[in-house]
């Protein structure tokens, strides 16, 4: 019994799936720090920009429903700057009250907003291709090899292990007592009993809850002792980066830079 | 009340696409004692967590005359199929031996003395009086193995679905459950590679591979048939 639905790798052959997790990580990196250079307004970029998510998406081999839906999460970012059309000063473009409040909107409000909204909305589903199509374990030995220190990436490791450790004992502990949660066959008892007696169980199975994983995840310490493991996570040594790869990652930046570069320069101008 | 296990065509594939089932057809009449063996990842435990609606794959699947497919029926069927998990750690959820034994009764709304009653007598089945105040996740592989029959004896059920029940306990314990089956009047599912135990207690043999039934007969006939067996990964007694 495990807990699949956690992790968001899907494994696929696209061509992104084999792109090398250090190339695929730097792009990644490349492409959310240009997408937040460049300024707002800068509509040229953002379309640049979202092209390139979009052939990504199309080339990984996933809908792009499967994107959309989980772009979700960039939602309350959005949310957030729903509000600076009203507070950004500017020129004024529409004027309305609401109960006694004049709210004006500003133009420049408008554009920072939209522009805002735009820059989370393809940040995370450019985080989110990446974890679609790299393992996490490659993910962390990518961010070893960009000098991410040793100490950080083993933690992120070690929490991510962990989640699945603790998701999959609370799964078992819920499975087991939902299959001996019966009614008398011949009926006239009160299955479930009362709701205080089911909340006493669940507190306890809670409890259950913290000292198994807490236990197993001790086990899984000593397992690791027993083979050696001394405090520090060792990983196999990736090889060196195939030369197209290479090539490919630093076209890859060029554009970037020369998009978000194309951004300041149009914004100027305008 | 016909306590029987019928099932229809029924396949299962595991969230990240591997097909654990396909067209299974079985029944098993009242009151019937029936082995399943089969080599590691034959699809034993697949099919055995289909019997109280723990998976739900396609196909049909009646225990004891109800339908599986109906979610209203899922109460009464756990009510009646008494299934112990073969990890014995997927099985036990309460803090001590007695919680997690009195738990079935007490969901069923019995009366404490009754419910004490059961406790004491399952635990009686399972030589395992004196663990009733012990905490479950700290007992041995097999001591636990024991406690789960325990929680599933205490319910009463109609039909019993174990999973490798002999697998990790000592001679004598192996022993003892052997006598507590052969006296349990009940219909019975055991998935197990002991071919002894399907020799001793199992009129009737099903034999799985690959998600598949591959023969299904009497004990005694089928394990004559050396080439089968081993075929399938498994030893005549
Ligand atoms: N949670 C799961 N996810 C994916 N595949 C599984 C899962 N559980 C079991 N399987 C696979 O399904 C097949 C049948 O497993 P199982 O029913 O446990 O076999 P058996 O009990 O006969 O040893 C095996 O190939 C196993 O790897
Ligand atoms: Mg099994």
């Amino acid at each position: 019994m495990h807990v699949h639905y956690l992790d968001p790798y899907q494994p696929r052959h696209s061509p992104i799936h084999n792109l090398d997790s250090r190339v695929k990580l730097a792009l990644a990196l490349a492409y959310l720090l240009s997408t937040s250079l460049t300024p707002a307004g800068a509509w040229a970029s953002y379309i640049l920009l979202a092209a390139i998510l979009l052939s990504a998406e199309r080339l990984s081999d996933l809908p792009f429903s499967y994107f959309l839906r989980r772009a979700i999460l960039a939602l309350p970012f959005i949310f957030a700057a729903l509000p600076l059309p009203l507070t950004t000063p500017g020129h004024i473009v529409a004027e309305f009250s609401l109960g006694g409040l004049s709210l004006r909107v500003s133009a420049e409000g408008l554009i920072r907003s939209a522009s805002i909204a735009l820059k989370f909305w393809l940040s995370i589903q450019m985080a989110v291709l990446l974890t679609v199509s790299t393992p996490f374990p490659e993910l962390l030995q990518a961010l070893r090899a960009l000098r991410v220190p040793r100490l950080l990436v083993a933690i992120f490791g070690l929490t991510w292990r962990y989640l699945f450790v603790f998701a999959d004992e609370a799964l078992r502990l819920m499975r087991a007592r939902s299959a001996r949660s019966g009614q008398h066959p011949q009926g006239g008892y009160r299955s479930g009993r009362t709701l205080a007696w089911r909340a006493q169980v669940t507190g306890s199975m809670a409890g259950s809850l913290f000292l198994r994983a807490l236990e197993r995840s001790e086990r899984i310490y000593m397992a690791m002792l027993a083979r050696g493991y001394d405090g520090e996570v060792r990983m196999k040594p990736l090889p060196p980066l195939p030369i197209a790869q290479s090539i490919f990652l630093w076209i890859g930046i060029g554009i970037l830079t020369l998009i978000a570069a194309l951004g300041h320069f149009l914004t100027r101008l305008g | 009340m016909h306590h029987s296990i019928e099932i229809r065509n029924l396949s299962f594939q595991y969230p990240d696409g591997h097909l654990a089932l396909s067209q299974v057809d079985l029944t098993i009449s009242p009151g019937e004692k029936a082995a399943l063996v089969g080599p590691n990842g034959a699809g034993k435990s697949t099919l055995l967590l289909h019997l109280n609606g723990i998976l739900q794959g396609q196909g049909e699947v009646r225990v004891c005359g109800l339908d599986l497919r109906d979610k209203k029926n899922l109460p009464k069927v756990r009510g009646m199929v008494g299934l112990v998990f073969q990890n014995p750690d997927d099985q036990l959820f309460s803090p001590t031996v007695y919680d997690d034994v009195a738990f079935g009764p007490l969901y069923q709304g019995l009366p404490l003395e009754e419910v004490e009653r059961r406790v004491q007598a399952a635990l009686a089945a399972v030589h395992m009086e004196a663990y009733a105040q012990r905490v479950s996740h700290h007992l041995s592989v097999g001591e636990k193995k024991r406690i789960s029959i325990a929680t599933v004896l205490s319910m009463q059920p109609e039909v019993l679905v174990l999973d490798e029940p002999t697998a990790g306990l000592d001679p004598r314990a192996r022993r003892n459950l052997i006598h507590l089956l052969a006296e349990l009047d009940m219909t019975m599912l055991v998935s197990t590679h002991d071919m002894h135990l399907v020799r001793e207690l199992f009129p009737r043999m099903i034999i799985m591979d690959q998600g598949r039934i591959i023969a299904d007969g009497k004990t005694e006939e089928l394990l004559k048939d050396t080439v089968l067996l081993e075929t399938h990964g498994l030893e005549a007694p």
